[in-house]
């Protein structure tokens, strides 16, 4: 059985408030502003970016170096998930094929 | 908030319920693996337990794990969390127009309870901040009920990741699934050239600043591709394309 530390207890509440902190940066306060018009336009780019830049590195390296052997079941799923969803445009169904062609290719394979 | 009842006769609720219940399974698989990856890290459960009740990130908590395991100073472990989160940062000013009307502890709870996916698919539904009171009850409601899913699920899941660790076998990764979610919705985005050029360049920039330290090519990304889009805007629509 692992044991619980007063230290470690204290970093996940430091780290809870880290989470309120960013989620809630720019409407901590009530002061009134608004942000400057070019600004919010390009905002709308933010959340592709965001999840872009999140999970492609996931998908095409290893630790930040590209995938250099085509033995990894990661971009194999990936690409057919994301074939499976061009053609469907479902969400869940991405998730199943994906995962359909990662687990035998990983557990089975090695890959 | 998901828990007020006011919001869950809404019909927005149910639409926040169903542009995220697709993701759910993928999200799941994910928060099961992070539950697990506490415990066999040598967190007791009641740590792990409060970790996932009280941090709910799952990005940052996979970051800090390794950090916890290994006694590294609170300081190393809060500045790497702190970057992880910092793409909330770039989120919470785009939300800010949509929740400066309420009250501070209701605006934090909400801002709180908001991950990616929930951000994501939040203003894509809703792309202007609602301006009348109906309007802005809409927004609340579809957030109720989409954030209320992800959090029930993924305490759900983390909670059975926690109690199962010694069985589920992390070598299998089964957490692949929630980068398969991510996938799936930004497909999903993909509506239009510029958006498109978004993701390509973010992609490309995170990859090559992948070296920097604390996470930080994430933040580089999103700028980087945010910069480039703005740019090409200039440039004359061609006939008959739409912008974002």
């Amino acid at each position: 059985m692992n044991g619980t530390d007063a230290w470690t207890l204290l970093t996940i509440l430091g780290l809870a408030a880290l989470t309120v902190l960013t989620r809630c940066f720019f409407f901590l306060f009530d002061q009134p502003w608004t942000l400057a018009p070019w600004v919010q336009r390009g905002l709308v780019y933010a959340p592709m970016a965001a999840l872009s830049a999140v999970v492609l590195p996931e998908v095409l390296t290893v630790q930040g170096h590209a995938i250099s052997h085509w033995q990894d079941a990661r971009p194999w799923a990936a690409a057919l998930g994301v074939a499976y969803y061009f053609w469907r445009r479902g969400v869940m169904g991405t998730i199943v094929v994906g995962m359909a062609v990662y687990l035998p290719l990983h557990i089975g394979l090695g890959w | 908030m998901f828990f007020l009842r006011c919001y869950w006769k809404h019909p927005e609720f149910r639409v926040g319920v169903a542009d995220i219940l697709p993701t759910v399974p993928g999200m799941a698989a994910w928060g099961m693996m992070t539950g697990v990856a506490m415990v066999k890290s040598g967190m007791s459960v009641f740590e792990a337990s409060a970790m996932t009740l009280l941090v709910y990130a799952g990005s940052s908590q996979l970051a800090a794990i390794p950090l916890i395991a290994a006694a590294a100073p609170m300081s190393v472990i809060l500045a790497t969390g702190l970057c992880v989160n910092l793409r909330f940062v770039v989120f919470s000013a785009h939300l800010r127009p949509y929740f400066q009307h309420l009250p501070r502890g209701p605006r934090w709870l909400t801002g709180y309870l908001i991950a990616d996916l929930n951000y994501v698919t939040f203003v894509q539904r809703f792309p202007v901040p609602g301006e009348s009171a109906a309007q802005r009850q809409a927004q609340q409601a579809y957030l109720a009920g989409n954030c209320g899913i992800t959090w029930v699920s993924w305490m759900l899941a983390s909670g059975l990741g926690i109690a199962l660790a010694q069985v589920i076998p992390t070598r299998w990764g089964l957490g692949f699934a929630g980068i398969l979610a991510l996938v799936a919705v930004l497909c999903s985005l993909l509506s239009s050239r510029l958006r498109s050029v978004s993701a390509v360049v973010a992609a490309a920039v995170a990859i090559l600043a992948y070296g920097l330290p604390l996470r930080l090519n994430i933040l580089v990304a999103i700028t980087a591709a945010v910069a480039c889009c703005m740019a090409l805007e200039q440039w004359p629509v061609p006939a008959g394309k739409e912008r974002p």
